[in-house]
Protein backbone atom coordinates (compact mmCIF):
# COMPACT_ATOMS: atom_id res chain seq x y z
CA UNK A 1 0.00 0.00 0.00
CA UNK A 2 1.23 3.52 -0.77
CA UNK A 3 1.59 6.01 2.04
CA UNK A 4 -1.22 8.47 2.58
CA UNK A 5 -2.15 11.32 4.85
CA UNK A 6 -5.14 10.72 7.12
CA UNK A 7 -7.66 13.42 7.98
CA UNK A 8 -10.73 12.94 10.13
CA UNK A 9 -13.58 15.10 8.87
CA UNK A 10 -15.43 17.05 11.53
CA UNK A 11 -18.31 18.30 9.37
CA UNK A 12 -19.69 17.58 5.90
CA UNK A 13 -18.38 20.95 4.69
CA UNK A 14 -14.94 20.17 6.12
CA UNK A 15 -14.90 16.79 4.35
CA UNK A 16 -15.96 18.25 1.01
CA UNK A 17 -13.41 21.07 1.26
CA UNK A 18 -10.57 18.65 2.08
CA UNK A 19 -11.25 16.35 -0.85
CA UNK A 20 -12.15 19.06 -3.36
CA UNK A 21 -8.89 20.90 -2.70
CA UNK A 22 -6.67 17.86 -3.33
CA UNK A 23 -6.90 15.83 -6.57
CA UNK A 24 -5.18 12.92 -4.76
CA UNK A 25 -7.65 12.90 -1.87
CA UNK A 26 -10.65 10.66 -1.45
CA UNK A 27 -13.22 9.75 1.19
CA UNK A 28 -12.99 6.79 3.54
CA UNK A 29 -16.24 5.31 4.87
CA UNK A 30 -16.68 1.57 5.52
CA UNK A 31 -13.49 0.85 3.60
CA UNK A 32 -14.56 -2.60 2.45
CA UNK A 33 -13.78 -1.90 -1.21
CA UNK A 34 -11.37 0.94 -0.75
CA UNK A 35 -8.85 -0.51 1.72
CA UNK A 36 -8.77 -3.73 -0.29
CA UNK A 37 -8.03 -1.84 -3.52
CA UNK A 38 -5.39 0.26 -1.76
CA UNK A 39 -3.61 -2.90 -0.61
CA UNK A 40 -3.49 -4.05 -4.23
CA UNK A 41 -2.35 -0.56 -5.30
CA UNK A 42 -5.27 -0.26 -7.68
CA UNK A 43 -6.16 2.85 -5.64
CA UNK A 44 -3.30 5.08 -4.60
CA UNK A 45 -4.83 8.08 -2.84
CA UNK A 46 -2.42 10.50 -1.22
CA UNK A 47 -4.94 11.60 1.38
CA UNK A 48 -7.84 9.80 3.01
CA UNK A 49 -10.59 11.92 4.50
CA UNK A 50 -12.32 9.72 7.08
CA UNK A 51 -16.02 10.58 7.12
CA UNK A 52 -17.14 7.77 9.42
CA UNK A 53 -17.88 10.10 12.36
CA UNK A 54 -20.07 12.52 10.45
CA UNK A 55 -23.74 12.59 11.52
CA UNK A 56 -25.02 10.89 8.34
CA UNK A 57 -26.38 7.71 9.85
CA UNK A 58 -30.00 8.53 10.54
CA UNK A 59 -32.99 7.01 8.76
CA UNK A 60 -36.20 9.02 8.67
CA UNK A 61 -39.50 8.51 6.96
CA UNK A 62 -40.93 11.63 5.41
CA UNK A 63 -44.11 11.88 3.37
CA UNK A 64 -43.75 8.56 1.55
CA UNK A 65 -39.99 8.83 1.18
CA UNK A 66 -37.35 7.15 3.29
CA UNK A 67 -34.38 9.47 3.78
CA UNK A 68 -31.28 7.46 4.61
CA UNK A 69 -28.01 8.95 5.83
CA UNK A 70 -25.26 7.75 3.49
CA UNK A 71 -23.22 6.30 6.37
CA UNK A 72 -26.03 3.98 7.41
CA UNK A 73 -24.63 0.46 7.17
CA UNK A 74 -26.20 -2.28 5.08
CA UNK A 75 -27.14 -4.19 8.25
CA UNK A 76 -28.69 -1.10 9.83
CA UNK A 77 -30.87 -0.36 6.82
CA UNK A 78 -31.91 -4.01 6.45
CA UNK A 79 -33.05 -3.98 10.09
CA UNK A 80 -35.15 -0.83 9.72
CA UNK A 81 -38.84 -1.56 10.19
CA UNK A 82 -40.01 0.68 7.34
CA UNK A 83 -37.65 -1.13 4.96
CA UNK A 84 -38.95 -4.49 6.14
CA UNK A 85 -42.55 -3.38 5.76
CA UNK A 86 -42.59 -1.18 2.70
CA UNK A 87 -39.42 -2.00 0.76
CA UNK A 88 -39.02 -5.79 1.01
CA UNK A 89 -36.97 -5.90 -2.22
CA UNK A 90 -34.44 -3.49 -0.71
CA UNK A 91 -34.17 -5.54 2.47
CA UNK A 92 -33.72 -8.76 0.49
CA UNK A 93 -31.07 -7.21 -1.77
CA UNK A 94 -29.17 -5.96 1.29
CA UNK A 95 -29.20 -9.30 3.10
CA UNK A 96 -28.26 -11.28 -0.01
CA UNK A 97 -25.12 -9.18 -0.44
CA UNK A 98 -21.66 -9.79 0.99
CA UNK A 99 -21.32 -11.34 4.50
CA UNK A 100 -22.59 -10.15 7.90
CA UNK A 101 -19.16 -8.72 8.79
CA UNK A 102 -18.96 -6.76 5.54
CA UNK A 103 -22.56 -5.57 5.91
CA UNK A 104 -21.80 -4.21 9.38
CA UNK A 105 -18.98 -2.15 7.86
CA UNK A 106 -20.22 -1.18 4.41
CA UNK A 107 -22.25 2.02 4.12
CA UNK A 108 -25.05 2.71 1.67
CA UNK A 109 -23.17 5.56 0.02
CA UNK A 110 -20.10 3.37 -0.36
CA UNK A 111 -22.16 0.50 -1.68
CA UNK A 112 -23.46 2.63 -4.55
CA UNK A 113 -19.89 3.67 -5.36
CA UNK A 114 -18.27 0.25 -5.02
CA UNK A 115 -15.88 -0.70 -7.79
CA UNK A 116 -16.23 -3.67 -10.08
CA UNK A 117 -14.99 -7.13 -9.10
CA UNK A 118 -13.49 -7.63 -12.59
CA UNK A 119 -10.28 -9.51 -11.81
CA UNK A 120 -8.40 -7.56 -14.48
CA UNK A 121 -9.36 -4.23 -12.90
CA UNK A 122 -8.00 -5.55 -9.60
CA UNK A 123 -4.68 -6.73 -11.02
CA UNK A 124 -2.30 -3.84 -11.73
CA UNK A 125 -0.13 -6.28 -13.72
CA UNK A 126 -2.54 -6.44 -16.67
CA UNK A 127 -4.20 -3.93 -19.00
CA UNK A 128 -7.47 -2.32 -17.90
CA UNK A 129 -9.12 0.76 -19.40
CA UNK A 130 -11.02 1.42 -16.20
CA UNK A 131 -7.85 1.50 -14.11
CA UNK A 132 -5.64 3.09 -16.75
CA UNK A 133 -7.53 4.82 -19.59
CA UNK A 134 -6.31 3.72 -23.01
CA UNK A 135 -4.42 0.67 -21.74
CA UNK A 136 -6.81 -1.86 -23.28
CA UNK A 137 -9.25 -4.43 -21.90
CA UNK A 138 -7.94 -7.82 -20.78
CA UNK A 139 -11.41 -9.20 -20.08
CA UNK A 140 -12.67 -9.14 -23.68
CA UNK A 141 -10.20 -11.89 -24.62
CA UNK A 142 -9.88 -13.26 -21.09
CA UNK A 143 -11.98 -15.14 -18.57
CA UNK A 144 -15.26 -13.27 -18.78
CA UNK A 145 -17.85 -15.66 -17.39
CA UNK A 146 -18.81 -13.15 -14.67
CA UNK A 147 -18.80 -10.13 -16.99
CA UNK A 148 -21.61 -7.98 -18.31
CA UNK A 149 -23.83 -8.53 -21.34
CA UNK A 150 -25.65 -5.19 -21.18
CA UNK A 151 -24.18 -1.70 -21.43
CA UNK A 152 -20.82 -2.99 -22.59
CA UNK A 153 -18.40 -1.39 -25.03
CA UNK A 154 -15.22 -2.61 -26.72
CA UNK A 155 -13.37 -0.71 -23.97
CA UNK A 156 -15.01 -2.36 -20.95
CA UNK A 157 -17.30 -5.25 -20.01
CA UNK A 158 -16.92 -5.09 -16.22
CA UNK A 159 -20.05 -5.87 -14.20
CA UNK A 160 -21.42 -3.53 -11.54
CA UNK A 161 -21.53 -5.73 -8.46
CA UNK A 162 -24.04 -4.01 -6.16
CA UNK A 163 -27.26 -5.78 -5.24
CA UNK A 164 -28.97 -3.00 -3.33
CA UNK A 165 -28.31 -0.46 -6.09
CA UNK A 166 -30.47 -2.62 -8.35
CA UNK A 167 -33.38 -2.59 -5.90
CA UNK A 168 -32.98 1.15 -5.27
CA UNK A 169 -32.90 1.84 -9.01
CA UNK A 170 -36.06 -0.20 -9.52
CA UNK A 171 -38.06 1.83 -7.00
CA UNK A 172 -36.83 5.19 -8.26
CA UNK A 173 -34.41 6.21 -5.51
CA UNK A 174 -32.19 9.29 -5.70
CA UNK A 175 -28.99 10.41 -4.03
CA UNK A 176 -28.47 13.74 -2.34
CA UNK A 177 -25.02 15.05 -3.18
CA UNK A 178 -23.02 17.80 -1.49
CA UNK A 179 -20.30 19.63 -3.35
CA UNK A 180 -18.29 22.78 -2.94
CA UNK A 181 -21.07 24.75 -4.66
CA UNK A 182 -24.01 23.33 -2.75
CA UNK A 183 -26.39 20.41 -2.87
CA UNK A 184 -28.11 18.57 -5.70
CA UNK A 185 -30.36 15.55 -5.99
CA UNK A 186 -29.59 12.97 -8.66
CA UNK A 187 -31.99 10.13 -9.51
CA UNK A 188 -30.16 6.80 -9.73
CA UNK A 189 -31.54 6.51 -13.28
CA UNK A 190 -29.19 9.39 -14.14
CA UNK A 191 -26.37 8.59 -11.73
CA UNK A 192 -24.40 5.78 -13.37
CA UNK A 193 -22.55 6.07 -16.67
CA UNK A 194 -22.06 3.12 -19.02
CA UNK A 195 -18.41 2.70 -19.98
CA UNK A 196 -18.44 3.76 -23.64
CA UNK A 197 -14.93 5.01 -24.43
CA UNK A 198 -14.40 6.31 -20.86
CA UNK A 199 -14.83 3.33 -18.51
CA UNK A 200 -12.90 5.09 -15.76
CA UNK A 201 -15.85 7.49 -15.42
CA UNK A 202 -18.51 5.48 -13.59
CA UNK A 203 -20.98 8.10 -12.42
CA UNK A 204 -21.85 11.79 -12.60
CA UNK A 205 -20.08 12.82 -9.38
CA UNK A 206 -17.41 15.50 -9.71
CA UNK A 207 -14.23 15.13 -7.66
CA UNK A 208 -15.05 16.13 -4.10
CA UNK A 209 -18.81 15.64 -4.34
CA UNK A 210 -20.12 13.54 -1.45
CA UNK A 211 -23.30 11.47 -1.27
CA UNK A 212 -24.90 12.55 2.00
CA UNK A 213 -28.30 10.86 1.79
CA UNK A 214 -30.42 8.47 -0.21
CA UNK A 215 -34.05 9.27 -0.91
CA UNK A 216 -36.08 6.10 -1.39
CA UNK A 217 -39.77 6.32 -2.35
CA UNK A 218 -41.81 3.78 -0.39
CA UNK A 219 -43.84 1.23 -2.30
CA UNK A 220 -47.58 1.64 -1.86
CA UNK A 221 -49.22 -0.60 0.73
CA UNK A 222 -50.23 -3.83 -0.98
CA UNK A 223 -47.34 -3.79 -3.44
CA UNK A 224 -45.54 -7.11 -3.90
CA UNK A 225 -41.80 -6.95 -4.30
CA UNK A 226 -38.70 -9.08 -4.16
CA UNK A 227 -35.08 -9.52 -5.14
CA UNK A 228 -33.99 -12.71 -6.87
CA UNK A 229 -30.25 -13.39 -6.94
CA UNK A 230 -28.89 -16.26 -9.01
CA UNK A 231 -25.32 -17.24 -8.18
CA UNK A 232 -22.81 -20.08 -8.07
CA UNK A 233 -23.04 -20.56 -4.27
CA UNK A 234 -26.00 -20.35 -1.93
CA UNK A 235 -24.48 -17.46 0.02
CA UNK A 236 -21.64 -14.91 0.04
CA UNK A 237 -21.24 -14.69 -3.72
CA UNK A 238 -21.84 -12.11 -6.42
CA UNK A 239 -24.80 -12.43 -8.77
CA UNK A 240 -24.60 -14.10 -12.16
CA UNK A 241 -27.96 -12.46 -12.73
CA UNK A 242 -30.37 -10.76 -10.36
CA UNK A 243 -33.77 -9.14 -10.60
CA UNK A 244 -35.41 -6.51 -8.42
CA UNK A 245 -39.12 -6.19 -9.08
CA UNK A 246 -42.24 -4.68 -7.58
CA UNK A 247 -45.80 -5.07 -8.79
CA UNK A 248 -49.10 -3.60 -7.72
CA UNK A 249 -51.81 -6.00 -8.87
CA UNK A 250 -55.43 -4.98 -8.50
CA UNK A 251 -58.54 -6.52 -9.98
CA UNK A 252 -56.53 -8.86 -12.21
CA UNK A 253 -54.38 -6.11 -13.70
CA UNK A 254 -50.87 -4.84 -13.06
CA UNK A 255 -51.34 -1.23 -11.96
CA UNK A 256 -47.68 -0.42 -11.32
CA UNK A 257 -44.45 -2.21 -12.18
CA UNK A 258 -40.80 -1.66 -11.27
CA UNK A 259 -38.01 -3.73 -12.77
CA UNK A 260 -34.21 -3.64 -12.74
CA UNK A 261 -31.46 -6.21 -13.24
CA UNK A 262 -28.09 -6.84 -11.65
CA UNK A 263 -25.14 -9.07 -12.43
CA UNK A 264 -25.64 -8.60 -16.17
CA UNK A 265 -24.89 -4.91 -16.73
CA UNK A 266 -21.93 -2.58 -16.58
CA UNK A 267 -24.25 -0.47 -14.44
CA UNK A 268 -27.35 -1.44 -12.45
CA UNK A 269 -29.81 -2.02 -15.29
CA UNK A 270 -33.20 -0.33 -15.26
CA UNK A 271 -35.73 -1.49 -17.86
CA UNK A 272 -38.44 1.14 -18.42
CA UNK A 273 -39.61 -0.66 -21.59
CA UNK A 274 -40.40 -3.81 -19.60
CA UNK A 275 -42.24 -1.74 -17.00
CA UNK A 276 -44.39 -0.22 -19.78
CA UNK A 277 -45.25 -3.68 -21.13
CA UNK A 278 -46.30 -4.86 -17.69
CA UNK A 279 -48.40 -1.83 -16.81
CA UNK A 280 -52.14 -2.42 -17.27
CA UNK A 281 -51.53 -5.98 -18.48
CA UNK A 282 -52.95 -9.12 -16.91
CA UNK A 283 -50.20 -10.79 -14.84
CA UNK A 284 -49.66 -13.85 -17.01
CA UNK A 285 -46.85 -15.87 -18.53
CA UNK A 286 -47.14 -14.11 -21.86
CA UNK A 287 -46.48 -10.61 -20.57
CA UNK A 288 -43.76 -11.82 -18.19
CA UNK A 289 -42.00 -13.42 -21.13
CA UNK A 290 -42.32 -10.21 -23.15
CA UNK A 291 -40.93 -8.21 -20.23
CA UNK A 292 -38.00 -10.63 -19.99
CA UNK A 293 -37.27 -10.22 -23.72
CA UNK A 294 -37.33 -6.45 -23.31
CA UNK A 295 -35.10 -6.63 -20.24
CA UNK A 296 -32.29 -8.39 -22.10
CA UNK A 297 -32.84 -6.51 -25.34
CA UNK A 298 -29.52 -5.47 -26.88
CA UNK A 299 -27.49 -7.94 -24.82
CA UNK A 300 -24.08 -8.83 -26.27
CA UNK A 301 -22.39 -12.13 -25.37
CA UNK A 302 -18.64 -12.42 -24.83
CA UNK A 303 -16.74 -15.69 -25.17
CA UNK A 304 -17.65 -16.96 -21.72
CA UNK A 305 -20.85 -15.30 -20.57
CA UNK A 306 -23.48 -15.94 -23.25
CA UNK A 307 -25.46 -18.05 -20.77
CA UNK A 308 -26.29 -14.90 -18.82
CA UNK A 309 -28.70 -13.70 -21.50
CA UNK A 310 -31.08 -16.64 -21.13
CA UNK A 311 -30.39 -16.82 -17.39
CA UNK A 312 -31.37 -13.17 -17.06
CA UNK A 313 -34.60 -13.70 -19.00
CA UNK A 314 -35.55 -16.71 -16.92
CA UNK A 315 -34.75 -14.84 -13.71
CA UNK A 316 -37.12 -12.05 -14.76
CA UNK A 317 -39.93 -14.51 -15.52
CA UNK A 318 -39.37 -16.37 -12.24
CA UNK A 319 -39.33 -13.19 -10.15
CA UNK A 320 -42.49 -11.79 -11.75
CA UNK A 321 -44.31 -15.15 -11.58
CA UNK A 322 -43.38 -15.51 -7.92
CA UNK A 323 -44.79 -12.07 -7.15
CA UNK A 324 -47.97 -12.72 -9.14
CA UNK A 325 -48.58 -15.96 -7.25
CA UNK A 326 -48.29 -14.28 -3.84
CA UNK A 327 -51.65 -13.90 -2.19
CA UNK B 1 -15.97 11.36 21.92
CA UNK B 2 -13.45 13.89 20.67
CA UNK B 3 -14.13 14.12 16.95
CA UNK B 4 -10.94 15.94 16.06
CA UNK B 5 -8.37 14.27 13.84
CA UNK B 6 -5.21 12.86 15.35
CA UNK B 7 -2.24 15.15 14.87
CA UNK B 8 -0.02 13.71 12.17
CA UNK B 9 3.73 13.44 12.48
CA UNK B 10 5.33 13.15 9.05
CA UNK B 11 8.65 11.41 8.56
CA UNK B 12 10.50 10.47 5.37
CA UNK B 13 10.09 6.88 4.19
CA UNK B 14 11.57 4.59 1.54
CA UNK B 15 8.85 5.47 -1.01
CA UNK B 16 8.31 8.62 -2.96
CA UNK B 17 5.68 9.61 -0.44
CA UNK B 18 6.65 10.15 3.17
CA UNK B 19 5.41 7.67 5.73
CA UNK B 20 2.71 9.27 7.84
CA UNK B 21 2.30 8.22 11.43
CA UNK B 22 -0.65 9.06 13.65
CA UNK B 23 -1.34 8.54 17.34
CA UNK B 24 -4.21 6.16 18.00
CA UNK B 25 -6.02 5.05 21.13
CA UNK B 26 -7.12 1.45 20.84
CA UNK B 27 -9.58 0.29 23.49
CA UNK B 28 -9.26 -3.47 23.35
CA UNK B 29 -11.09 -5.80 25.72
CA UNK B 30 -11.50 -2.94 28.19
CA UNK B 31 -7.86 -1.85 28.18
CA UNK B 32 -6.73 1.41 26.62
CA UNK B 33 -3.58 1.32 24.48
CA UNK B 34 -1.96 4.52 23.24
CA UNK B 35 0.17 3.73 20.23
CA UNK B 36 1.47 5.45 17.12
CA UNK B 37 0.87 3.78 13.77
CA UNK B 38 1.69 4.22 10.10
CA UNK B 39 -1.62 5.36 8.56
CA UNK B 40 -1.59 2.21 6.41
CA UNK B 41 -1.76 -0.06 9.46
CA UNK B 42 -4.89 -2.14 9.66
CA UNK B 43 -6.61 -2.84 12.95
CA UNK B 44 -5.56 -6.47 12.44
CA UNK B 45 -1.87 -5.62 12.20
CA UNK B 46 -2.09 -3.19 15.11
CA UNK B 47 -3.65 -5.89 17.29
CA UNK B 48 -1.11 -8.52 16.33
CA UNK B 49 2.10 -6.54 15.88
CA UNK B 50 1.73 -3.58 18.25
CA UNK B 51 -0.42 -5.06 21.02
CA UNK B 52 0.84 -8.66 20.61
CA UNK B 53 -2.73 -9.94 20.68
CA UNK B 54 -2.11 -12.72 18.18
CA UNK B 55 -5.37 -14.59 18.75
CA UNK B 56 -6.90 -12.70 15.84
CA UNK B 57 -5.63 -14.35 12.65
CA UNK B 58 -4.61 -13.04 9.25
CA UNK B 59 -6.01 -15.36 6.61
CA UNK B 60 -6.59 -13.77 3.21
CA UNK B 61 -6.03 -10.15 4.31
CA UNK B 62 -8.60 -9.22 1.63
CA UNK B 63 -11.88 -9.37 3.49
CA UNK B 64 -12.92 -12.72 2.12
CA UNK B 65 -12.19 -15.38 4.75
CA UNK B 66 -13.36 -13.97 8.09
CA UNK B 67 -10.36 -15.23 10.11
CA UNK B 68 -9.72 -11.67 11.33
CA UNK B 69 -13.26 -11.10 12.66
CA UNK B 70 -13.43 -8.91 15.78
CA UNK B 71 -16.15 -6.78 17.33
CA UNK B 72 -16.00 -2.98 17.03
CA UNK B 73 -18.57 -1.07 19.06
CA UNK B 74 -20.43 -4.38 19.49
CA UNK B 75 -20.64 -5.29 15.79
CA UNK B 76 -18.65 -8.06 14.08
CA UNK B 77 -16.35 -6.61 11.45
CA UNK B 78 -13.22 -7.55 9.50
CA UNK B 79 -10.12 -6.14 11.14
CA UNK B 80 -8.08 -6.61 7.94
CA UNK B 81 -10.19 -4.00 6.12
CA UNK B 82 -10.41 -1.61 9.08
CA UNK B 83 -7.70 1.03 9.38
CA UNK B 84 -6.32 1.34 12.89
CA UNK B 85 -6.59 5.14 12.57
CA UNK B 86 -10.29 4.80 11.85
CA UNK B 87 -10.78 2.55 14.91
CA UNK B 88 -9.32 5.24 17.17
CA UNK B 89 -11.33 5.40 20.40
CA UNK B 90 -13.75 2.63 19.41
CA UNK B 91 -14.41 -0.35 21.67
CA UNK B 92 -12.70 -3.43 20.21
CA UNK B 93 -13.32 -6.96 21.43
CA UNK B 94 -11.09 -9.84 20.37
CA UNK B 95 -10.96 -13.56 21.10
CA UNK B 96 -8.69 -12.77 24.08
CA UNK B 97 -11.56 -10.80 25.62
CA UNK B 98 -14.10 -13.62 25.74
CA UNK B 99 -12.94 -15.51 28.82
CA UNK B 100 -14.11 -14.38 32.22
CA UNK B 101 -11.85 -14.93 35.25
CA UNK B 102 -10.11 -17.80 33.51
CA UNK B 103 -13.31 -19.51 32.37
CA UNK B 104 -13.66 -19.84 28.60
CA UNK B 105 -16.74 -18.45 26.86
CA UNK B 106 -19.46 -21.11 26.35
CA UNK B 107 -18.79 -21.03 22.61
CA UNK B 108 -15.11 -21.73 23.19
CA UNK B 109 -16.11 -24.74 25.32
CA UNK B 110 -18.63 -25.83 22.72
CA UNK B 111 -16.16 -25.67 19.83
CA UNK B 112 -13.86 -27.97 21.82
CA UNK B 113 -16.68 -30.32 22.77
CA UNK B 114 -18.02 -30.61 19.20
CA UNK B 115 -14.59 -30.65 17.58
CA UNK B 116 -15.48 -27.53 15.60
CA UNK B 117 -12.02 -27.23 14.11
CA UNK B 118 -9.18 -29.14 12.58
CA UNK B 119 -6.14 -26.89 12.03
CA UNK B 120 -7.70 -24.14 14.14
CA UNK B 121 -6.56 -21.18 12.07
CA UNK B 122 -10.08 -19.90 11.34
CA UNK B 123 -11.37 -20.66 14.83
CA UNK B 124 -10.95 -17.27 16.51
CA UNK B 125 -12.83 -15.65 13.65
CA UNK B 126 -15.49 -18.36 13.69
CA UNK B 127 -16.05 -17.91 17.42
CA UNK B 128 -16.11 -14.10 17.30
CA UNK B 129 -18.61 -14.29 14.45
CA UNK B 130 -20.68 -16.92 16.30
CA UNK B 131 -20.83 -14.80 19.48
CA UNK B 132 -22.23 -11.95 17.39
CA UNK B 133 -24.55 -14.28 15.48
CA UNK B 134 -26.23 -15.38 18.70
CA UNK B 135 -26.41 -11.78 19.97
CA UNK B 136 -28.03 -10.79 16.65
CA UNK B 137 -30.69 -13.48 17.20
CA UNK B 138 -29.84 -15.32 13.99
CA UNK B 139 -29.16 -18.82 15.31
CA UNK B 140 -32.81 -19.89 15.08
CA UNK B 141 -32.19 -22.78 12.68
CA UNK B 142 -29.24 -24.61 11.19
CA UNK B 143 -29.98 -22.95 7.86
CA UNK B 144 -29.84 -19.54 9.53
CA UNK B 145 -26.56 -20.43 11.22
CA UNK B 146 -25.09 -21.47 7.87
CA UNK B 147 -26.34 -18.33 6.11
CA UNK B 148 -25.21 -15.88 8.78
CA UNK B 149 -21.85 -17.62 9.29
CA UNK B 150 -21.16 -17.50 5.53
CA UNK B 151 -18.47 -14.86 5.99
CA UNK B 152 -16.25 -17.31 7.88
CA UNK B 153 -14.51 -19.87 5.73
CA UNK B 154 -12.98 -23.10 7.05
CA UNK B 155 -10.63 -24.79 4.59
CA UNK B 156 -10.56 -27.93 6.75
CA UNK B 157 -14.30 -28.23 6.28
CA UNK B 158 -15.32 -28.45 9.92
CA UNK B 159 -18.65 -26.83 9.11
CA UNK B 160 -21.03 -29.54 10.47
CA UNK B 161 -19.27 -29.42 13.83
CA UNK B 162 -19.17 -25.63 13.85
CA UNK B 163 -22.94 -25.58 13.29
CA UNK B 164 -23.40 -28.12 16.09
CA UNK B 165 -21.25 -26.07 18.47
CA UNK B 166 -23.24 -22.90 17.77
CA UNK B 167 -26.58 -24.70 17.92
CA UNK B 168 -25.84 -25.99 21.42
CA UNK B 169 -24.93 -22.58 22.81
CA UNK B 170 -27.90 -20.96 21.07
CA UNK B 171 -30.01 -23.25 23.25
CA UNK B 172 -31.55 -25.57 20.73
CA UNK B 173 -29.78 -28.73 21.91
CA UNK B 174 -29.23 -31.33 19.21
CA UNK B 175 -32.46 -30.91 17.28
CA UNK B 176 -31.66 -29.87 13.72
Amino acid sequence: MRSFAYVRATTVDHAVAEVTADPDATYLAGGTTQVDLMKDEVFRPGRLVDITRLPLRDVTSDNGTLVVGALTTMEELAAHEVVAGRLPLVRQALLLGASPQLRHMATLGGNLLQRTRCRYFRDPGVACNKREPGAGCSAVDGFNRMHAVLGTSPACIATHASDVAVALLAVGASVRVRGQDGERVVPLTEFYRVPGSTPHVENVLAHGELITHLEIPLLPPGARSGYLKVRDRASYEFALASVAAALVIDDGRIRAAHLALGGVGTVPWHVPRAEELLRDAAPDAEVFSAAAEAALSGAVAQSGNGFKIELGRRAVVRMLSTLAEES
Amino acid sequence: MDGSAPQARVSPGPQARPVVRVPVVLRVNGTEHRIEVDTRTTLLDALRDSLKLTGTKKGCDQGQCGACTVHVDGKRVLSCLTLAASADGRAVRTIEGLEQNGTPHPLQESFVKHDGLQCGYCTSGQIMSAVALIEEGRAGSDDDIREFMSGNLCRCGAYPNIVAAIREVAGRGDDA
